[in-house]
This record gives structure tokens, C-alpha cells and sequence, in this order.
């Protein structure tokens, strides 16, 4: 049997109320005034897909150091940063997975994070590979004023995909291609397209996406009526709802897209209803997953009696319980990059990197790699060939000692208002971690008044800077406020 | 311990240009007006210099790299010139190779130039730079301000001193930095603030406001330097010479291991005891008589003055209060107005906090001189708090 061994999550922590955003536009869109409900997840500025999908991959992945079991990584996204770099190689880094792990790309549709998903599995099956890594993030710009925008959210899913000790035995998989172009988005183009929504809906979902569903339930060797919770995202409003009625599945298993909490986070959708279904799950529960995008990609699962060992620290529940309502909807402009605005001359600065040294501090930067000495004990960061250790001179006796799964908390830090940054004031300060080592570091997530000496903090990897003349984005772990750990103050206190 | 460099080196002359907006003048300006006044109070000829030391440290939009800016503007005679910088404390590490190359005898008399033409990037503080290929992947986006306030954050904490107790103290050493700068028509700021003004201004980087922040100024600033021997042939009297030039450097002790909580300079400390050792000086809070530290904001200053062992540890807030360090207190600090007033063009600040208190040993500090000062010390410091550089120099009285 191959499945779902751990299943984790990232929603953004922003909010951006659609009221706030609808009202913004209702001299020139009135329209979209009966929208503006709810809210939809937002991106920070430094919060991209594959940030998220970093994010979501370490909820499934949990602190532990030895990652070596993943011998496998799929990332889905249909905005990737890159479009010639590896993305997944990003994430291979950045989660400090084993080079010798395979991984690849997934892209071109809404629909390919399931894709990626049934890649992972079979590749699994096949006996390819023992146990795989499986993100999907999504980050979809939409144009001011438009539906889309109201629509869409921001987030990411993840999943490791394995032979056993499972929480969900895959039953069946099933898929079907049509050239349906629904929407698009060209090679060069900022934005989608999208054609009528009457036409996608009678003859494109209503009529593509159940040979899909029924190859997936046929190999399954289930009945519509078995499928407990069906997943099935959709911006259209009772799309799910219709779809279960023509297919037979009881209208009770239909499942919430989470448009009034996050919105569709395109091709991470499908993945992050799944996941959200699983964090509610019960034993024995049949899970349909199905997601459109010329054709569809339909997958079945059966919940097993491990799947309450197995929930994520974080999981979709826990996203989005960690929220915060952002009414100024113009924020949600410049962090989508759709004002021009003045950055002042601070922001001229040249941000090429340099390839040669990223490579060669690829654990250091990306990584979050640092040392801790074999003859001392010492922890230190960044590695280096004489330890930090005042006096002690200990030479070549640092393993590398990965710090971005450990607690931390901030030792000294101020809130800039003079350097460019993208949402001033910049925190940043030292940051000390549990069993040793420190990093002067950014520290996001947080407005003015949010830090102080003390506040426990955990790594996220983010944005560091765009190189918008020549299109790089460097990443870098940053501190952000453990507001977990915040309200348990006693429980760390006594580690 | 080595034997140290006390008495065997005095200064011969000493020059400053204006500091400030220098909207006038290039670097070349700068320098040969810092440069005309140190030869005449030195008194001699271009010919008679043997060596030189520039500094000068954001090149990109001053001078250049090599030597050659200075020896071009001042047209020297072909000697040696060694460009060197250190942060914002290359002006003292020109000063220590100047008086260097004159204590080891391979010159008679040397010359140390520090400028800085800070007022060409078309925007206020600091040109923003890169730090090599790897800190700017890594590295905060920060700045000065946001760097030093680091501290204030972690003095706070260690030493259980309230938010307001401490903005009120740093704003007191702006204050009377402020009333010190008036009295300096050399200045970049001459204007005298209010505490209300100080603690009201718009922030910069939390807790420091627009007046907890040193001025970004244009400025040079000269040290001619021999031996106490030739000085007196050439009919010098009353001479000041060096008493000690320690410079202390991070090693990433600060930075990287969990020994230092961020409320001090670890390098300031070693530098001071080392600095007091080699000038004889065993009671710093009764033999010094004034001091110029590097007060780049004020809260750098409030916490030097426990680095440097004249306050007691998580007291320096309350010395400032009571006014030790004020023009009438026990030790004037900043009394040419500082980097706070006197200006801050990096390359030439640790030669300009010599020039003070060469001018006041002299007794030539007009409105501002002290009465019988006996040492004086300079604090220079380049860098971040966690990573940095520490210059601390005495000089004083032949003799004391």
C-alpha cells in the first residue's frame, strides 16, 4: 500500500479584509461590493510560493534534523520564481534534504499540485523511491479591481507521500486531459486571462472533471456514496456542490473551500483542502480530492487509525487560526508589486548576487547551516574552520549543526525606519538559540511595538531581496514571533 | 607587555577644515585646508615630511583607493603615503601610522590625513554599501542608526533601566552635546537643543530620534607627529605627545557565540585597560580630564562611558544624568561638540577628536578651553556593536 504518511500546511498570517478591498474599488467596481465578505489570505512582502511551500514542507517534516528518509521531492506551483532554476532545488536546500534525493518541477495548471501529489505516489508504488517530499505553494497575482483578486488567497500544502506507516491509503488516481482553456497566462505575462464563467462551468468543469473522479473511485472500487469528505476547489460559487450532485456524492461530504477564510490558493488548493480534511478527519474516512485545469486530476483516500499520531504542529487548522486582519488594502497592493512606488534612494542599491558564493555557502544561506564543535561543544554560526570560541583555537572540529528548526529568542533588536524596506519599520536584531549559537538577523511578521527583549521567536524562510534587473530572488532565513511559545512563557522558561 | 609608545612621539602641528555640508568643497578642498593649518602650526616645510598616512574610507564616493588622492591634493613631495581604513576609526589608525613610523625611526616626521566626503550621494545619512558577495545574502537590511540601537534594546534589559529612563538619558547626551557644538565654529551643528526638542524628534531607528544621531558631514582633519627631541629644535615648548594607541578587534566573539549579551563593546573594554596600562593611568575617573569618544548616537556614547571604565557597570546612565560628562562636570566629554555637532566624515573623526584635545593641551581652545587639563582621550570605533574596531588614545602633557 502506498499513501500519506504526514500532511502539513502554511496560510499566511495576513488577512486582507475584502471588504476593505472592495470598498477601496467601489468607485470604479461597484460590482465587486457584493464580495466583500470574508477575508482572503495575503502574502507578506517577503512571502512567495515557494516560501510557503518551504513552510508547509517543514509542518509535514516536523524539527527533526535527519531528513535523510526523503528520497524524494516534488514541487508544485503555477508561480514558481523561477523558470529556469530548479525550484524544488531552492526547497532541497532550504529544507537540508539529502542531494542525492531526486526532485523535480511540477507546473503548467491549476490543477497541478495534485499532479505533483499522484507523481509522488506512484513514484512511490513504483518502487522508485521509498518515501517523497510533495509542496505545493501558490502566490497568484491579480489585477487591482479585479474578481480575482477578492478571490484568490495565498498558501501552501505539503505531504510525504511513503509505503508505510501511513495516515491515508491511496485507493485510486485517476485523470483525464483536455485542451479546455478556461484562463491562461502566457510565458511573458503578468496576468491571467479568463474566458466567460458560465462556458468553464456547464462545459468545462460539470463535463471534464467526472472521468476523472469516476476512474479515480472505480479503481478505488468505491461508490460516490462512500466519499466522505470531497475536496474540490472552485472560485464559482455551489461548483463543489453541483459537481457532487451530478457524481452521486452525498451533498453532506462536500467540504468548505475556505473562500470566506483564505480564499483559492490556485494550484495549492486542491493540496490544501486535502490537508485541512485530513487535520478533521476520523478513521475509516474516504477522501475525494479532484482539481480542474484542462481536465482534472482526482485522487481517493482512506483515512487509517495512525492519522491521529501524525497531525502536524501547524496543519490548515492551525493556519488559520494564526491570523491577522489587514484592512489597508493598498499594503496589499505594493506587496504584490502593483503600485510603482517611491522606494527613495536607499532602495537604488544593486542586489546581483553572486552565484559563485551563494554555492558556496549554499548550507549557510539556505540551509541555515551552522557548527557545532566536536572537541568543545560549541555551537556557532555561520561554520567556520577555527572555532569562535574566545582562546580556544580548536581548528577543523566543527559537523554542521542545522539551526532553523530550533527556539530562539531576541537579545537585542530595533525597529528602523531609515533603511528601505518594503514594510518599515525594519526589525532586525541578534538572535540567540536553545543549545547555543546566534545570527544577526531580519525579523518579519511583526509591526512596531511587537518586539522586545526576550520574545521568543522561530525561523521562516523568506524573501531576502529581488534583483528586479535581472529577475533573481535571493532567500534567507528571518525571525518571526513564536506565537505559540509566546503564550507558554513558563514551559520555556524552565528548558 | 611591551614597553608602549608614551612620551616617545609628540605632535607638532595639527590642522581641521570646517566640518559640515560642504556643498564648496571636494575632498581635495577638504583636505588642503585640514592640511594648511597643521603645517603652520607645525612650521615647516613640505619638504621636511618623510611619511604619510590617509584616511579615508567610503572611496566610492570620495577619492579612490590608493594613496595618491592625498599626495595629489597636497602635492607632496613624492614620500610614502599608505592609505588605510578601519571603519569609522581610519582616522586613528592613520594617526597610529604616522607616530608609529616616527617612534620606529624611519621617519622624522610623518603626517596622518583622515577626510571624508560624505554630502555627494544626493540623500541623508550614510551612503548605503555592500559588504563583499556573502553579507549582503545574510545580513539584515539595516543601517547605522538600526545597528547601534541594538544596544539600547539590550542595555535596557541587563540593567532593568525603564524605556523612558534611558531615552531621557541618551537625550541628555545630545543635549549637552548640542550646548558644546555652539561654542565651535568649526561645527557642523552649532545650535543648542532642548531635551523636549531631543526626545520629541521623529525616530530614525527605535529608540533613536533624529537628535540621538551624529551628523553626516564633510570634513578632513591633519596630525603632524615627531619625535619630543626634534619638536623642541624646532623651539616647540609645553609639548604634547602620545601616552598610548590601542586598537582592539572583533574576532566574532560578539557576534557569533553566546558569551556577550549586546549592552557593550567588548573591544572598548579590552582597548581602555590596555590604553590606560601603556600611558601609566591607574584611576581613569580622576586622572582623565577629558575625552572624546565616538558618539555615531548618543546611547554609543552612554554605554562607552562603562567600556571605558570611567562609569561603573549599568551606571553610566545615571553619571549622564547628573551631568559628570557636561562642559562643567568631573570629565567633559564631546566638549568640541562630537560627532553629535563637531560632524562625522568617517575617515577624519578619530583625527578630529585628536585635534580637541590637542587644542585644549594647548590651551588654544578658545571658548571652550578647560582649565589645567593633564590627558586627554580619544575613543574611536568603527563597525557595528557586534562586529567592530576600537581605537582608544591618550595623549597629554610631556611628562605626565
Amino acid at each position: 500500500m502506498v499513501g500519506i504518511a504526514a500532511w502539513g500546511a502554511y496560510v499566511p498570517r495576513l488577512r486582507l479584509s475584502r471588504k476593505a478591498a472592495a470598498s477601496a474599488n467601489a468607485w470604479i467596481a461597484p460590482n465587486l461590493m457584493g464580495k466583500g465578505k470574508g477575508e482572503r489570505s495575503m502574502a507578506n512582502w517577503d512571502e512567495d510560493a515557494l516560501t510557503m511551500a518551504v513552510e508547509a514542507a517543514r509542518d509535514v517534516l516536523g524539527p527533526g534534523d535527519d531528513r535523510s528518509h526523503v528520497r524524494g521531492l516534488w514541487f508544485a506551483s503555477s508561480t514558481a520564481p523561477f523558470s529556469d532554476r530548479l525550484n524544488a532545488g531552492i526547497v532541497s536546500a532550504a529544507l537540508t534534504l539529502d542531494r542525492a534525493a531526486a526532485s523535480a518541477d511540477v507546473s503548467g495548471s491549476q490543477r497541478c499540485g495534485l499532479t505533483a501529489l499522484a507523481q509522488g505516489l506512484n513514484a512511490v508504488k513504483a518502487g522508485a523511491v521509498s518515501c517523497g517530499l510533495v509542496t505545493a505553494g501558490e502566490h497568484r497575482r491579480a489585477r487591482a479591481a479585479s474578481t480575482q483578486e477578492l478571490d484568490f488567497g495565498d498558501g501552501a500544502a505539503a505531504f510525504l507521500v511513503a509505503e508505510k506507516d501511513l495516515v491515508a491509503d491511496l485507493l485510486g488516481h485517476g485523470s483525464y486531459t483536455a485542451d479546455f482553456v478556461d484562463h491562461f497566462r502566457g510565458a511573458d505575462a503578468e496576468f491571467d486571462y479568463h474566458w466567460e464563467e458560465r462556458w468553464i462551468r456547464d462545459e468545462g468543469i460539470v463535463k471534464l472533471v467526472p472521468p476523472a473522479v469516476e476512474a479515480a473511485l472505480k479503481q478505488a472500487g468505491l461508490g460516490p456514496d462512500q466519499v466522505t469528505h470531497f475536496c474540490f476547489p472552485s472560485t464559482f460559487g455551489g461548483m463543489a456542490a453541483t459537481l457532487a450532485k451530478r457524481l452521486g456524492i452525498p451533498a453532506a461530504a462536500v467540504r468548505d473551500n475556505l473562500a470566506a477564510v483564505m480564499g483559492e490558493a490556485g494550484a495549492a488548493h486542491g493540496p490544501v483542502m486535502l490537508a485541512h480534511a485530513l487535520d478533521e478527519a476520523r478513521p475509516g474516512d474516504v477522501i475525494l480530492v479532484a482539481q480542474f485545469g484542462q481536465g482534472a486530476e482526482a485522487l481517493v483516500f482512506k483515512v487509517t487509525d495512525r492519522i491521529d499520531q501524525a497531525r502536524p504542529a501547524r496543519g490548515v487548522v492551525g493556519s488559520l487560526a494564526d491570523r491577522k486582519e489587514e484592512t489597508n488594502y493598498l499594503k496589499f497592493l505594493f506587496f504584490n508589486g502593483l503600485v510603482e512606488w517611491d522606494r527613495g534612494m536607499r532602495a537604488e542599491k544593486d542586489n546581483k548576487t553572486a552565484l559563485t558564493t551563494l554555492y558556496r555557502n549554499e548550507d549557510q544561506i539556505l540551509g541555515l547551516v551552522g557548527g557545532k564543535c566536536r572537541e568543545t561543544g560549541v555551537v556557532q554560526y555561520p561554520r567556520t574552520r577555527i572555532s569562535v570560541a574566545p582562546n580556544a583555537f580548536a581548528v577543523d572540529t566543527q559537523d554542521p549543526y542545522p539551526f532553523a528548526e530550533r527556539k530562539a529568542s531576541v537579545t537585542t533588536y530595533s525597529a528602523d525606519f531609515l533603511t528601505y524596506s518594503m514594510s518599515p519599520p525594519n526589525h532586525y536584531g541578534t538572535i540567540d538559540f536553545e543549545g547555543g549559537g546566534r545570527i544577526f538577523m531580519d525579523i518579519t511578521d511583526v509591526e512596531q511595538g511587537d518586539v522586545d527583549t526576550g520574545l521568543p521567536v522561530k525561523m521562516v524562510f523568506r524573501l531576502k531581496e529581488t534583483d528586479e534587473k535581472r529577475g533573481f530572488r535571493r532567500y534567507y532565513w528571518k525571525a518571526a514571533p513564536d506565537r505559540a511559545a509566546r503564550t507558554q512563557p513558563a514551559a520555556l522558561a524552565a528548558e | 607587555m611591551a614597553a608602549g609608545i608614551r612620551d616617545k612621539v609628540a605632535i607638532l602641528g595639527m590642522g581641521c577644515s570646517k566640518f559640515g555640508e560642504r556643498w564648496d568643497a571636494g575632498p581635495e578642498d577638504l583636505m588642503v585646508e585640514a592640511y594648511l593649518e597643521a603645517m603652520q602650526d607645525a612650521g615647516i616645510e613640505p619638504t621636511q615630511l618623510d611619511a604619510a598616512w590617509f584616511s579615508t574610507h567610503i572611496d566610492e564616493v570620495g577619492t579612490g583607493k590608493g594613496g595618491t588622492p592625498m599626495s595629489l591634493a597636497l602635492r607632496l613631495p613624492n614620500i610614502a603615503v599608505t592609505r588605510v581604513e578601519n571603519f569609522c576609526a581610519g582616522g586613528s589608525e592613520a594617526f597610529r601610522g604616522a607616530v608609529y613610523a616616527v617612534a620606529s625611526g624611519a621617519a622624522d616626521i610623518a603626517i596622518a590625513l583622515g577626510v571624508e566626503k560624505l554630502k555627494d550621494t544626493g540623500y541623508g545619512g550614510l551612503p548605503t554599501g555592500q559588504a563583499g558577495t556573502l553579507l549582503p545574502q545574510v545580513s539584515p537590511n539595516g543601517s547605522a542608526p538600526g545597528n547601534f540601537a541594538q544596544l539600547a534594546s539590550a542595555y535596557r534589559a541587563k540593567h532593568g533601566v525603564s524605556r523612558d529612563d534611558l531615552k531621557r538619558a541618551i537625550a541628555h547626551v545630545s543635549v549637552k552635546s548640542h550646548a558644546n557644538g555652539a561654542k565651535n565654529p568649526k561645527a557642523h551643528l552649532q545650535k543648542a537643543v532642548t531635551e523636549e526638542q531631543v526626545l520629541n524628534a521623529p525616530m530614525i531607528a527605535e529608540p533613536l530620534g533624529l537628535f540621538d544621531c551624529c551628523g553626516v558631514s564633510d570634513g578632513a582633519a591633519a596630525a603632524i607627529v615627531t619625535t619630543p627631541e626634534i619638536a623642541r629644535s624646532l623651539g616647540k615648548r609645553n609639548l604634547t605627545t602620545v601616552k598610548a594607541l590601542q586598537l582592539a578587534v572583533s574576532n566574532g566573539m560578539e557576534s557569533q557565540y553566546n558569551g556577550w549579551d549586546g549592552s557593550y563593546f567588548h573591544t572598548a573594554r579590552i582597548a581602555a585597560s590596555k590604553a590606560y596600562r601603556e600611558a601609566g593611568i591607574e584611576r581613569p575617573r580622576e586622572q582623565i580630564s577629558m575625552m572624546e569618544v565616538h558618539d555615531c548616537f548618543s546611547v554609543t556614547e552612554l554605554v562607552t562611558m562603562e567600556d571605558l571604565h570611567i562609569s561603573a557597570e549599568g551606571q553610566g546612565w545615571k553619571d549622564v544624568m547628573n551631568g559628570f560628562y557636561d562642559a562643567d562636570g568631573q570629565i567633559p566629554c564631546q566638549i568640541d561638540g562630537g560627532l553629535k555637532c563637531f560632524g562625522h566624515p568617517i575617515g577624519a573623526s578619530g583625527l578630529r577628536m585628536l585635534y580637541e584635545m590637542y587644542l585644549q593641551l594647548q590651551g588654544r581652545a578658545g571658548e571652550r578651553q578647560l582649565s589645567n587639563p593633564v590627558f586627554g582621550m580619544t575613543h574611536n570605533l568603527g563597525g557595528s556593536p557586534s562586529t567592530n574596531v576600537c581605537s582608544v588614545a591618550i595623549v597629554g602633557q610631556e611628562g605626565a
